[in-house]
């Protein structure tokens, strides 16, 4: 059964659609089929972090109007054959995307892989309410700095009202990804730790990825961090959140660099 | 004097978790996520207000949850006759 998940956090720039491409594409390889699907129309970015800008033929637009099916507008990874993109168009008119064709565009992915991982644009407009409505499952992408907690805060509140889960009653299962996070700033007592985000939001834990300059080298490359170097510290804590969201129990560590001082110092169990 | 202050130097990360929580209790009620903090916060000035005019400004409701008690935390300011009579002669 196809497992629907959205990758949202209300604030601009905390590690949205670097997280997706990296789940994503870790995910794959553990064998599972991937598709992740841009939402952020007008502003795609996934295709460039993902390294495909120039393959991108239709879009989410297009098989949502109906004007390409989506084998047209499907772009399998080259690197990991079970990993597939549906780019967001570059089309300024948000209200191109449909409830209904949403819906459709959805359900037909549901039926083709086993993960279908929504990149939600920034905000609470239209894109980010389509991106959420048809999740079973979300991961809020977060900074530990207050304006990204607040933010969260907020997401988490629609995530509650507005998707299909919350109005046939269910609950939506939320997981905290902490992304830019620095252990030893935190324990010096000069950012939030990881217990503070997760009493503040009272949601249960996905994973901690350390601030590291391999995100950025990564994204330079157009690669999931997981993919341009699996070895390194983000990559790892990536992985890590991967095999959980496959329903592994994985000691919650944070990866360092250095040599897993901190990931020593540092370990605890996942809440998921 | 530097060195006094290297030691000295209060850490900001629970600043910004007390102004998160106080703000996030605020913004539940205002947003409309079910929690239980804004709930007991919205509720207790519901009751107070019938009888004493208070600031929703200067209200704090603040749950600390241990692992086998919380403790619910209600400070509310409340204008004395005084200060009222002089904010209307003022």
């Amino acid at each position: 059964m196809a497992e629907v998940l959205v990758v949202t956090s209300g604030k601009g720039g905390v590690g949205k659609t670097t997280s997706t491409a990296a789940l994503g594409a870790a995910l794959a390889q553990t064998g599972q089929s991937v598709c992740v699907v841009d939402f952020d129309v007008g502003l795609r970015n996934l295709d460039l972090v993902m390294g495909a800008e120039r393959r991108v033929v239709y879009d989410l637009i297009n098989v949502v109007q109906g004007d390409a099916n989506l084998n047209q507008a499907l772009i399998r990874d080259k690197r990991i054959d079970t990993l597939s993109l549906l780019p967001a168009s570059q089309t300024r008119d948000k209200d191109a995307l449909t409830a209904e064709g949403v819906e459709r565009v959805i359900n037909e992915l549901k039926g083709r892989f086993d993960w279908i991982i929504c990149d939600s644009p920034a905000g609470i407009e239209r894109g980010a309410y389509f991106a959420m409505r048809h999740a079973d499952l979300a991961v809020i992408v977060t900074n530990p700095e207050v304006s990204s907690v607040r933010d969260s805060d907020r997401i988490i509140g629609l995530l509650d009202s507005k998707t299909e889960k919350a109005e046939r009653g269910e609950t939506m299962e939320k997981l905290l990804l902490l992304t830019r996070y620095d252990p030893v700033r935190a324990e010096r007592g000069d950012m939030l730790k990881v217990d503070d985000v997760l009493e503040i939001l009272s949601i249960g834990l996905l994973g901690i990825i350390p601030e590291s300059p391999e995100v950025l080298k990564a994204s330079n490359l157009g690669s999931p961090v997981t993919l341009a170097n699996p070895i390194s510290a983000p990559a790892r804590a990536y992985a890590d959140a991967a095999r959980r969201l496959r329903g592994e129990t994985i000691q919650m560590t944070v990866p360092s660099d250095r040599k897993g001082f901190f990931g020593n110092l540092f370990g605890r169990r996942a809440a998921a | 004097m530097s060195v006094l202050r290297f030691f000295t130097r209060r850490s900001s990360a629970p600043a910004a978790r007390e102004r998160l929580q106080l703000l996030l209790a605020h913004e539940r009620a205002v947003f409309g996520r079910t929690d239980l903090v804004a709930l007991l916060q919205d509720e207790i000035l519901a009751v107070i207000a019938k009888h004493v005019a208070i600031d929703p400004e200067k209200v704090r409701v603040k749950l600390d949850r241990q692992d086998t008690l919380a403790t619910l935390e209600v400070d509310i300011e409340i204008r004395t006759p005084a200060a009222g009579a002089l904010k209307l002669a003022g």
